[in-house]
């Protein structure tokens, strides 16, 4: 099974995905990065999906998951980078997602997450 | 008629492939300038005649069962080709046909019971292959259509940026399910390529909409949203507005405005540009995040 | 690509393969981008739905033509419990598995053919097509 790994830079978190992820890789994943915002106090969480060919129910449900326990925790999740043939598919599948911010790329996501906590990440991350 | 009737078919069959055999030269030099008569200036002699050769081995080849012959789908590359370039149903079929008449004069020469008997059984098989030849030739011209108006489309889409990280889609003209995906498509790949977070959907060139074209729209917005960007409606019609009103399809939260240039001055505010009026001049200042 | 392919669905990695397969076949066929997209989407549901109810199964990817057109035909079949109202399980948000519930309703959705065969103790045949435009 693949993990993926969860960068740390300032208060935010970044995950890549790159790769297609099993079930279990995907479920790892959503408690890994609970586990990491609690210890490193994390502000915010970026997922950057800019690789990922196709997002099914089960792949969303884990955004929105990891989105509503980061919100718990404090934290404010970004995804960042949806193709739109991706886009389109989850609409039409029906999964919209509530809940969980998004953004077009990682650096816009960066921005957003900074707007939205204000000068204590911006600080961190400047 | 008695006479030819008396001779059994296997017999004529026989007396056919020995004369498409002895006259092979002599049917495929008549059998060109009949399939090349017929055809418009178009037409290259010394291809269409590699063509036929190729077809009439392969005809023989299927006739004694030697080797394995891909008569039908020389043929079928035939029409598919010749419905590309353009050439009519006609010009087309005749080349299959051709083949009868220039076989009938061998079997003039010929004279006896058993081509006459063959002949008939001859015309039969070029009229099957000839229908086969008419199919191949629809469905290709089918195609054809298909990818011109998918050409059209494409062309009759664009997209263009307004400001710096605002794009504008004009619609003009009567909007289909497919057109709508299309213009959709090109819409949200621009707000990547771009990186523009703000789309502006004018419909004022739009005369109405139905169900389906007002759900495309209506899910892409929902699809910028999930890559993270805002889409604005602008110049709904009152028609439309009534359209979708009665259709009860819902809006919720989606911005419009009545005119492009509102569309445009509130993505502008969305995206941190102030304007600032002072009696008739306008200066517009970038607010730095 | 050799078609028709007849892959496993046993385990969260057959999954996986039946996504990649289904690609590489969609690109065969000459499907867009979306709809690449919406059909290796559906088939993620179907295979997951295959291995999480039915303990497993397996799916047939072919290329069919209809004349004009070729298309991507998926035929997902499992040994399972079956389903045994189907319209309620087409239904947005109907789950038994705490799932979302759209895994069957949003598939349907995104292809262009869809037929479900199932009963109860008799398993469950789901064949989807997609059209190339
Ligand atoms: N192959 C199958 N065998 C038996 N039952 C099935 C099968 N596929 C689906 N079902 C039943 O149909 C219901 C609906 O399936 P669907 O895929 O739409 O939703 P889900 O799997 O529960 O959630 P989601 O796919 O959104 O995560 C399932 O909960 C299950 O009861
Ligand atoms: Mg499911």
């Amino acid at each position: 099974m693949d993990r993926v790994p969860v960068l740390k830079l300032g208060d935010i978190l970044i995950v890549s995905i790159q790769i297609d992820l099993q079930d279990q890789s995907v479920l790892a994943l959503q408690e890994d990065l609970a586990d990491k915002v609690v210890a490193t106090g994390a502000r915010g969480v970026i997922i950057d999906i800019t690789a990922v060919e196709i997002v099914d129910s089960f792949i969303g449900r884990m955004l929105a998951t990891i989105a509503a326990i980061s919100r718990m925790l404090d934290a404010e999740t970004v995804v960042v980078g949806m193709r739109p043939a991706v886009a389109i598919t989850l609409v039409e599948l029906g999964l919209s997602l509530g809940g969980v911010r998004t953004a077009l790329n990682l650096e816009k996501g960066v921005a957003l997450l900074n707007h939205l906590e204000g000068s204590r990440i911006a600080a961190a991350v400047q | 008629m008695g006479v030819t009737l008396s001779v059994p078919t296997d017999a004529g069959r026989r007396r056919i492939e020995e004369l498409l055999q002895e006259n092979e030269e002599r049917v495929l030099k008549r059998w060109l300038e009949i399939a090349g008569s017929s055809s418009s200036s178009h037409v290259d002699r010394s291809s269409l005649a590699g063509q036929l050769r190729e077809l009439y081995q392969a005809l023989r080849q299927s006739l004694d069962g030697s080797g394995d012959s891909d008569l039908r789908g020389l043929l079928a590359e035939l029409s598919r080709s010749r419905a590309r370039q353009g050439f009519t149903p006609t010009e087309t079929a005749v080349v299959v046909f051709g083949l009868k008449e220039a076989l009938y004069e061998s079997i003039e020469t010929d004279g006896s019971p058993e081509a006459l008997r063959g002949f008939i059984w001859f015309s039969q098989l070029i009229d099957d292959l000839g229908l086969l030849t008419m199919e191949n030739y629809a469905a290709a011209r089918e195609k054809v259509i298909i990818d011109q108006a998918e050409q059209l489309l494409e062309l009759s889409t664009p997209v263009v940026k307004l400001w710096e990280g605002i794009v504008a889609v004009p619609l003009v003209g009567t909007l289909d399910s497919a057109r709508t995906q299309v213009v959709m498509e090109k819409l949200l790949q621009t707000l990547v390529d771009t990186g523009s977070e703000h789309a502006v959907i004018d419909i004022t060139g739009v005369p109405a909409v139905d169900t389906q074209v007002a759900q495309h729209l209506l899910k892409t917005v929902v699809a910028a949203r999930l890559m993270g960007a805002e889409c604005v409606i602008s110049g709904i019609r009152p028609q439309i507005a009534h359209t979708i009103v009665t259709l009860g399809i819902e809006f919720g939260d989606i911005v419009t405005k009545a005119s492009l240039a509102d569309a445009l001055a509130h993505a502008l505010r969305e995206s941190g540009v102030e304007f600032v009026s002072r009696k008739t001049r306008v200066a517009v200042r970038t607010e730095e995040d | 690509m050799t078609t028709p392919a007849e892959l496993p669905v046993n385990s969260n990695s057959d999954v996986v393969l039946v996504r990649q397969h289904v690609r590489t076949t969609a690109i065969d066929v000459g499907l867009s981008l979306v709809d690449q997209t919406k059909v290796v989407t559906a088939a993620s549901e179907l295979a997951r739905n295959a291995l999480v109810y039915a303990g497993g199964g397996q799916v047939r990817v072919e290329i069919v033509h209809n004349g004009i057109r070729k298309g991507l035909r998926l035929v997902f079949s499992d040994e399972g419990p079956g389903i045994p109202d189907i319209e309620q399980a087409l239904t947005d948000g109907w789950t038994t598995g705490g799932g979302l519930g759209l895994g069957l309703s949003g598939s349907r959705r995104l292809v262009d053919e869809f037929d479900l065969k199932s009963a109860p103790g008799e398993g469950t045949l789901i064949t989807v097509t997609k059209w190339a435009r």
